[in-house]
């Protein structure tokens, strides 16, 4: 048992008395209720106040936006919320050099404001930008639309600045796109899901806001059918930014591509695609469709959903089998899948029977050398493991989290085999 | 706690006190004279087979230093592994035995990465050079990591892909060197570095155990340990495999020189380009001494002037086609005199040559050169290129210019004559001011040369120790017996913290040469 009084004392001290309050229900995390919330309104203080948490020896949980707590497997302990809220500034935006600093608890729909002013934005579409903030949308790894054409928030992050468990800030990377010196922990940080330590400040790379953008859409008789014209497109000369591939209405595969480019470019684009397509023909649609991603999550429910990795042109050998698994255990499923072979899925059902589906359709995916990970359940599924087989590196990742966080501070718990 | 350290004789760069103020100098650590036993030699034999082992001095010279040839230590002997399991039973003997090791793919590093350490060995990775397997569908190449960078390409090609980062070295340098330095190029404004390009790894840790990171399908469960293994400069483990990812040539190329009257014009016309939206494929720049010794060295045909601007875009051609109009009129509008656009594939092959070139012909013009790789904030450029002139009046060396100008990657070239007395230490101690330049502008001591040996002192420049020091507990995860590579990259090892395994004398120690502290 924690001596609350105490440790709460010494936490008020560090962090400042007005930046400490008692946890109410609103800050339960996966069914654990946290005793108090920290919100340091500087990188110091929440430093300090994480140090000082790890010297009581009480469980830190990193908060964001707080609109992906779930992800993850549930957390062991869960005692400090540490609020990122009120580090929410945009240090600088040296949009001639096509680079921001951020501070970790600025939304992404904040930050994006400010780069447009510019005609620029971090090339990437998060869940929920209006809440998501740039800590946690880089400590989730979420991965959006843009991917296929601008990379993944690790390919856009050029410097961090890590809070560890030691009460060090550590900054890594850089302010300048083009940098090799020392090791790349911005890329640690990023997906490591707050286990190794609090992201307090993150640089990225920009890109320029498109002249134009124009969305198509098609629809094709089954899976096979679809992923060849995805490959196809692929393989293509076209130079879109995305290519998605939904459930329609009746269950009929669906694909969206977006186009950003000048006018002049995008009059060619379309042409070339409907060569490409020939006889399936494609209809302009509009910008909404991109929200596909983010409606899975919309529906009340019990549902699964799970953000899975497979190679792209196995996108359908999945589909298949995910059907054949769903009708098996008489599931609805939805799905928004990217041509990178990063989909998300939404299952929908009677608990004991998706448990039994995420079972088959892991070990299917897995054993085609990818992955499927939990990022939503309903609570009769928490024994699963929310992240799968983590591979023979899994005592290599151990050693790295013990080096920044001997003891297991930061989300002890959520992360892969029992990080 | 214990810890071996080697024991190291320093030679310190004498340029400190040529400095107003004092100033980090490269230190080469030499080691006791090596006395690799008998024994142990017929074991390594043994995993590598006779042509899988260098140990006669003639032949070890070839493998004292890198591409950054004014370093040079020789090494106990080189192995030449075959396959992944060669790579791990060496590891293994050399955790066992705690022998540093090397590991070394063509060579052709600028900054000291692939330098042996005295009383280490040499892991060459030159005889695993296959490609494993070529995926169109899903745009992924498997290769080993002594095939060279270019060959990838040329392996796709027929169907119209290509293998995107392309360091000048890309026809001799090998891909696990370029998973180490997380290798540039002129394109990777437009298409990312080699980490944005490697998917995954299979990789040899320093105690011979086999890891996986990544995969051919992307975000697999767990941290991004290809992400941060790519660019660790050889300090973290072997690479044996390399999933690499491939992309589509673009429907065209159109490539455009422009003549400024200086760099600063030429600067100017790439601030107004990136303003105007654009993301070009490349933008290079060169001063005039550059352009003269590429001239000299390989003809290129450039115009006479002292500025001038490389710009390649890609992409549809109707999207290309509208954008170069703009570019031409951006590059005419800051005062070029001649705007030309390369009309064949062979005259924009020739167009690159010349700026591929441009390091290895500064012998046309120079004896001696040194180059460094600092990188700033691209609006800085004027500034720092003017203090980089002032620099070089008040030193009387000639310093030539090749840039990426569109990430700020800067190449200045600091010419001398190793003969004359003095002249290579100013050079080196130029080189380095240079980079306190870059640093002041907010910018890196390196943008894809890597730290290695010769810019290690200059990290405590760049980093806190605080930062520092978490880098290096990474490392200690991976190599907790730094035998990877040790005395790169960090200006100070770490210890490691705890007692890493049971401790085994080592040769040298037993021998009296070497001393436990």
């Amino acid at each position: 048992m924690l001596q609350t009084s105490s440790i709460e004392e010494k936490l008020r001290s560090v962090v400042g008395p007005r930046n400490l309050r008692a946890a109410t229900t609103a800050d339960v995390v996966s069914g654990v209720q946290p005793q108090f919330v920290a919100e340091p309104d500087d990188e110091q203080k929440l430093a300090a106040v994480l140090s000082c948490s790890n010297e009581a020896g009480i469980a830190v949980i990193p908060r964001g936006g707080g609109t992906k707590l779930d992800w993850g497997n549930p957390a062991k302990k869960a005692e400090l919320i540490l609020s990122t809220a009120r580090l929410n500034r945009i240090l600088e935006h040296a949009w001639a050099d096509l680079t921001v600093t951020v501070q970790a608890g600025c939304t992404l729909q904040c930050l994006q404001g400010t780069l447009a002013q510019h005609g620029q934005r971090l090339a990437f579409d998060g869940l929920w930008p209006e809440r998501a903030t740039i800590g946690g949308v880089l400590s989730t790894n979420d991965s959006g639309t843009s991917r296929l054409r601008f990379g993944a928030l690790r390919d856009l992050i050029i410097g961090v600045t890590l809070a560890l468990p030691s009460g060090t800030l550590a900054s890594s990377g850089g302010k300048v796109v083009k940098n090799v010196a020392g090791y790349d922990l911005p890329k640690l940080a990023t997906g490591a899901l707050g286990t190794l330590g609090v992201i307090t400040r993150a640089v990225f790379r920009l890109h320029p806001l498109p002249g134009s953008i124009r969305t198509f859409s098609f629809a094709v008789a089954n899976f096979e059918a679809m992923q060849e014209m995805v490959l196809a497109i692929q393989d293509s000369k076209l130079a879109h930014t995305a290519l998605q591939i939904r459930r329609g209405s009746g269950g009929r595969p669906c694909a969206d591509i977006l186009f950003e480019a000048t006018e002049a470019g995008l009059s060619g684009q379309e042409l070339q695609l409907r060569k490409l397509l020939g006889s399936t023909g494609a209809e302009q649609s509009s910008e909404s469709i991109w929200n596909a991603r983010q409606n899975l999550w919309s529906s009340a429910g019990k549902a699964v959903i799970a953000k899975v990795g497979v190679l792209p042109a196995e996108i359908a050998k999945t589909m298949r089998a995910l059907e054949g698994i769903s009708n098996t255990q008489s599931l609805q499923w939805q799905i928004a899948a990217q041509a990178t072979g990063i989909a998300t899925l939404r299952l929908e059902g009677e608990p004991a029977r998706l448990s039994t589906a995420v079972r088959q359709l892991r070990a299917e995916v897995e054993g085609r050398g990818g992955s499927l990970v939990l990022l939503r359940r309903p609570g009769e599924l928490d024994s699963i493991d929310a992240w799968g087989n983590p591979g023979d590196a899994v005592s290599l990742m151990r050693a790295v989290k013990h080096q920044l966080d001997p003891k297991g501070t930061l989300n002890p718990g959520r992360f892969v085999g029992g990080i | 706690m214990k810890f071996y350290a080697y024991s190291r004789e320093v030679r310190q760069s004498e340029t400190a006190s040529l400095l107003p103020t004092p100033h980090p100098s490269p230190t080469v650590v030499s080691f006791p004279q090596p006395n690799m036993n008998s024994s142990l030699l017929s074991e390594l034999r043994a995993i590598v087979g006779e042509r899988g082992l260098i140990s006669s001095p003639e032949e070890l010279h070839t493998y004292e230093c890198d591409g950054l040839t004014n370093f040079r230590v020789m090494p106990l002997a080189v192995l030449l592994p075959a396959d992944t399991q060669q790579v791990q039973a060496i590891a293994r003997v050399c955790h066992r035995e705690r022998i540093p090791f090397v590991a070394r793919g063509s060579g052709t590093g600028l900054s000291g990465g692939a330098l042996p350490v005295g009383n280490g060995i040499v892991i060459s990775l030159a005889r695993m050079n296959r490609i494993l397997e070529v995926d169109l569908p899903n745009a992924r190449v498997v290769v080993e990591p002594g095939v060279i960078n270019l060959e990838v390409t040329g392996r796709v090609q027929p169907q119209e892909y290509f293998y995107a980062p392309d360091p000048s070295s890309q026809s001799v340098c090998s891909i696990g060197g370029n998973v180490a330095e997380n290798s540039g190029g002129a394109h990777c404004l437009k298409y990312g570095f080699t980490t944005t390009h490697v998917l995954g790894l299979e990789v040899v840790l320093p105690d011979g155990s086999l890891v996986h990171l990544g995969g051919k399908s992307l975000d697999m469960p767990g941290y991004d340990l290809a992400g941060v293994f790519v660019g660790s400069e050889g300090t973290l483990g072997i690479a044996t495999k390399v999933i690499l990812r491939i992309v589509k040539r673009p429907e065209c190329i159109r490539t455009l020189l422009a003549a400024f009257p200086s760099t600063n014009e030429a600067g100017e016309a790439v601030s107004d380009i990136i303003a105007a939206g654009m993301l070009p494929a490349a933008i290079e720049m060169m001063d005039n001494l550059a352009i003269q010794a590429a001239e000299a060295a390989v003809h290129p045909n450039y115009p006479n002037c002292g500025g001038l601007l490389l710009v390649e875009l890609d992409g549809p051609v109707a999207e290309v086609e509208f954008l170069m109009q703009h570019v031409t009129e951006i590059c005419r509008k800051n005062g070029a005199w001649e705007v030309r656009l390369a009309q064949t594939e062979t005259e924009r092959a020739l167009v690159w040559k010349g700026r591929k070139a441009a390091f290895a012909a500064m012998g046309r013009i120079s004896p001696n050169y040194i180059v460094q790789d600092g990188v700033i904030p691209r609006t800085a450029l004027p500034q720092v290129m003017s203090e980089i002139a002032r620099l070089s009046e008040e030193t009387g060396l000639r310093v030539a210019n090749v840039f990426h100008a569109g990430d700020g990657n800067l190449h200045p070239l600091v010419l001398y004559d190793r003969h004359i007395a003095g002249q290579e230490q100013a050079a080196e101690s130029l080189s380095y001011r240079i980079l306190e330049l870059c640093l002041a502008a907010g910018g890196s001591i390196t943008g894809e040369h890597g730290v290695g040996e010769e810019k290690k002192l200059m990290m405590s420049k760049m980093f806190s120790e605080p930062d520092l020091d978490t880098m290096q507990r990474v490392r200690c995860a991976f190599d907790p017996l730094q035998l990877s590579n040790p005395t790169k990259v960090f200006p100070t090892p770490r210890l490691c913290g705890e007692k890493p395994g049971e401790y085994v004398a080592h040769p040298l120690e037993s021998a009296g040469i070497a001393e436990r502290f």
